[in-house]
């Protein structure tokens, strides 16, 4: 086995020198404990695998504007938690509730989600929250 | 694109011919409340249909489960089939279980596997899990890990166990056949299954490949695993499944990772969305999420 292993260790170890090749379940780069709340527009909905992503323009009080990407969970957990596809269309506007990261990249979990009607959508079901 | 086709459209013809039992009921997705329940059973998305709320299985009066049967669509999303800190009945989290009974072998193997997720999570960087470089998922992690969806057809000759986490496939053979003596490891192992009784269908693997894992955190298998699955029929709506690795190079006895997980029948047109493991939407994925928050 281990004569098995060694190899696939190896390769894994050069594939991982490649920022392209980063893992998806990046749980450690995300502070748990927090929460922020973002309101901005809507830029693109992106319904794939492994984890569906948000692109929200947001705009803070000193006019500062940021891009921010969010992911949620998979297609099939998101519409386990009543999403769609097409729930959202560029230029909504919305309120997002997100687990921030630990670096500070204007990237985050969405926890949940407000929209325009008042309607509000918890992301991402059992396994991403 | 043609391979997801291929395995849907094998899912959607089986699930109308097989399951006729499946038939007398209807429905799905309610979040709350008994009417909400009704409504949910009773009318639901046809394409890509979500699986429901728990609720809508509260308290739903259930038929005897038939004789050796276990064709249908199941939910194993709403009592712990996410299993995302690890096997159901090891979790790697914070209630602190004990860790499987590991050889010395065992554990130098545990420690060169880095996982993103459970107690021992390394930064983003560190992580070596094949599944998130879209290698195979393999057996038996797709019992123990993301076990959302899944449909089960029986032919005379083998049971079909299709997954939709991954877009798995697994044949099950019942025609008396022998496990293989000195199989070629294979990711999803090698297959029988006999009634054990009118209610309960026993699985057992050999021939799984040693680099996939056992489970979302990590726990290493070799290719001497032998897995045993039980599957108990409790009534129509309700299948139980255990399932138990011995691994005599890894392990130092057999141990249970999942004890009685609850699957759930869903209705007859229930249709599984796809969960695919796409390299290109991996590499945008990693590029708009993973390299921008990998610096601690």
């Amino acid at each position: 086995m281990r004569n098995k292993l060694t190899p696939v260790f190896l390769v894994l170890c050069g594939l991982l020198s490649s920022v392209s090749l980063l893992a998806h379940h990046g749980n450690a780069a995300y502070d748990y404990a927090a929460t922020k709340s973002l309101k901005g527009t809507v830029t693109e909905w992106v319904w794939v695998n492994p984890h569906c992503i948000l692109k929200l323009d947001t705009k803070d009080d000193k006019g500062v504007d940021t891009h921010w990407v969010l992911e949620t969970g998979s297609p099939v957990d998101m519409l386990h938690a009543g999403f769609s596809a097409t729930i959202f269309k560029p230029g909504d506007e919305v309120t997002v509730d997100i687990m921030p990261t630990k670096n500070g990249a204007p990237v985050g979990r969405i926890r949940r989600v407000v929209f325009p009607d008042g309607k509000a959508l918890v992301a991402g079901g059992r396994y991403t929250l | 694109m043609s391979n997801r086709f291929g395995i849907l459209g094998l899912m959607l013809f089986a699930l109308p011919i097989f399951s006729p039992i499946l038939c007398a009921q209807t429905g799905a997705a309610a979040q709350a409340g008994d009417a909400g329940q009704q409504d949910w059973w009773a009318s639901h998305e046809k394409w890509n249909t979500p699986l429901p709320d728990k609720s809508v299985y509260a308290g739903k009066k259930s038929a005897p489960a038939p004789r050796r049967n276990l064709s249908g669509a199941w939910d194993g999303l709403n009592e712990g089939g996410t299993q995302p800190k690890g096997a159901k009945d090891y979790p790697d989290d914070a209630s602190h279980r004990p860790e499987p009974p590991y050889t010395a072998l065992g554990k130098e193997a545990r420690m060169r596997n880095k996982a993103g997720e459970g107690e021992e999570q390394v930064p983003i960087a560190m992580v070596n899990d094949p599944v998130d470089s879209c290698e195979p998922v393999g057996f038996p992690r797709t019992d123990l890990f993301s076990l959302k969806a899944m449909t089960i057809v029986q032919t005379p000759n083998y049971v079909i166990w299709l997954n939709q986490s991954h877009n798995v496939y697994r044949i099950i053979w019942t025609d008396g056949r022998e496990l293989p003596k000195d199989p070629v490891p294979r990711y999803y192992g090698y297959s029988v299954g006999h009634w054990e009784d009118d209610y309960n269908f026993v699985v057992d693997t050999v021939g799984m490949d040693e680099r996939t894992w056992l489970d979302n955190v990590g726990r290493p298998h070799s290719s001497a695993l032998h897995v045993t699955e039980r599957f108990h029929r409790v009534s129509r709506d309700l299948l139980e499944l255990t399932v138990t690795i011995d691994d005599p190079k890894i392990y130092t006895k057999p141990w249970v990772a999942a004890d009685k997980l609850t699957l759930h029948l869903l209705p007859a047109d229930f249709d599984m969305g796809e969960m695919i493991c796409s390299p290109s939407e991996m590499s945008q994925y990693k590029k708009l999420v993973a390299n921008p928050i990998s610096d601690k």
